[in-house]
């Protein structure tokens, strides 16, 4: 089954695939969007291929063999070279393909860039997922800490359009599919992140984000991610109270 | 032009010594800071890195940058005499992910493997080793990491090139063999035998003491738990 992540033909002499899962087991990741997006921002032709996360017997041994150590995707092909970890297989597109570059030029903005990137991964995608596993006080104090974050870059974006500025860049692309995310736990676990008097500036870069070709394409409707979180929410709850 | 470069550290902390060895490398001159982090945070130090309030933090003609990874490859861009980064894109990939997988994975299961309490050990032993077994085969018989001359991966290992032998000499307890983990421990003496290196360590006798210190006050804390 694929999404509207549609298979596109592998283009013959750049021999790019984008090793990455296209189905019902991480149609949600954030890691693979990131990448997905930055190739089509790029207009480079790539091939996707499926693996299935859920059963570690099922992955492939190419994947096994590209990334040995944390056996996880996306992990991006070229030239039979294997490359992981989203942020630095995003660096390693743009160090390749130099047009449209994600990343700015000047030394210091990129290491901003790199730095809020982790940060973003650290208190929003790990935050958000802790959310998701915890109730009561604990819910209220990783909910404030994920609220904390978003108040950051809501700073952030101050006289800017995107994080990049005028257009879209490596933090836009970092933080898009965890913003949708964010958006879909609110639901599932009923919280807010998202506060149109509090946050205005993000509210807007979230309109505009959506609205973005690339990214357009690549949305799932809502009540999909919040079925996904819900489901994932319970089991978490029922792990975390056998213990 | 004149620069100004500062980076405020702490001596002791291998993170603060990766950005003063890959400063040292490409012959920048800079002020150092001592901070202490542990009772005294300075308010500059506050105020340069409000996030996450920790040390290193590199201060480049008054603009502030955190983080010993993102430190080090801003210097790599800013200072272009002697690279630590390869140019080929891939092999930059590659850098990067043995520099994150050291900061991720390998330090903490070497931290671990030191102070777990006996009931754990075993486990944090065993982690700790498989990912020695993973550098020891990412070397591959090299010199450095880098190559032939000291790069990114080397700098953010220098953890394993010094530190790790004074913690082991301080807990007992040896997790870096010459045995099971040949070119590795080679490689840490052509490491820290290299004269910039040499120079950017903390020394020995501070470190040893620290350790020993805290073994002790380990020791305490488990007799007084079982009494």
């Amino acid at each position: 089954m694929t999404g509207p992540l549609e298979q596109a033909g592998p283009e013959m002499g750049q021999n790019l695939e984008a090793r990455t899962q296209l189905d019902v087991y991480t149609w949600y990741s954030p890691y693979v969007h990131r990448v997905a997006w930055v190739l089509k921002l790029k207009g480079i032709d790539y091939e996707f291929v499926e693996e299935n996360l859920k059963d570690p017997n099922k992955r492939s041994p190419l994947l096994l063999n590209c990334n040995p150590v944390y056996r996880k995707i996306p992990v991006l092909i070229h030239h039979g070279k294997p490359i992981v970890e989203s942020l630095f297989i995003i660096e390693y597109i743009d160090d390749t393909w130099k047009d449209n570059p994600i990343l700015p030029t000047d030394p210091y903005e990129r290491a901003m860039a790199r730095f809020w990137a982790s940060f973003i991964d650290e208190r929003l995608l790990e935050g958000s997922k802790r959310v998701l596993s915890v109730k009561g006080d604990q819910l209220k104090m990783e909910t404030k800490q994920v609220s904390d974050a978003m108040e950051v870059l809501e700073g952030m974006l101050e006289g800017k359009k995107f994080f990049g500025g005028e257009k879209i860049g490596f933090l836009d692309i970092a933080f898009g599919w965890i913003a949708i995310w964010l958006g879909a736990i609110e639901e599932a676990v009923g919280v807010e992140f998202f506060n149109r008097r509090k946050l205005p500036l993000l509210e807007t870069w979230k309109d505009k984000f959506k609205e973005f070709h690339v990214v357009k394409d690549s949305l799932y409707p809502t009540e999909k991610l919040v079925r996904f979180f819900t489901k994932y929410r319970h089991s978490q709850l029922k792990l975390a109270a056998k213990k | 032009m004149s620069e100004e470069v500062k980076v405020f550290g702490t001596l002791g902390s291998p993170m603060s010594c990766r950005v003063e060895l890959a400063l040292k490398l490409k012959g920048v001159q800079y002020e150092y800071i001592e901070e202490d982090v542990h009772k005294n945070k300075s308010p500059l130090l506050l105020k340069y890195n409000p996030v996450h309030k920790k040390i290193p933090v590199l201060l480049h003609n008054g603009k502030p940058i955190a983080e010993s990874l993102v430190i080090l490859e801003y210097i790599e861009e800013t200072w272009k005499g002697n690279p630590i980064l390869p140019e080929d894109p891939y092999e930059k990939a590659m850098a990067r992910f043995w520099a994150r997988f050291l900061d991720e994975k390998c330090l903490p299961a070497l931290w671990n493997a030191a102070w777990s309490p006996e009931n754990e050990r075993e486990k944090a032993v065993e982690e700790a080793c498989d990912c020695l077994k993973t550098l020891e085969s990412t070397l591959k018989g090299k010199r450095f990491f880098g190559g032939d001359t000291v790069g990114l991966v080397d700098i953010a290992a220098i953890f394993i090139g010094f530190w790790l032998r004074v913690l082991q000499e301080a807990t007992g307890q040896e997790l870096l063999s010459a045995e099971k983990f040949p070119d590795l421990v080679k490689w840490t003496d052509e490491f820290v035998s290299c004269s910039v290196v040499k120079e950017s360590l903390p020394p020995r006798e501070r470190l040893w003491a620290f350790f020993k210190a805290r073994v002790a006050g380990a020791m305490d804390a488990q007799t007084n738990a079982s009494k």
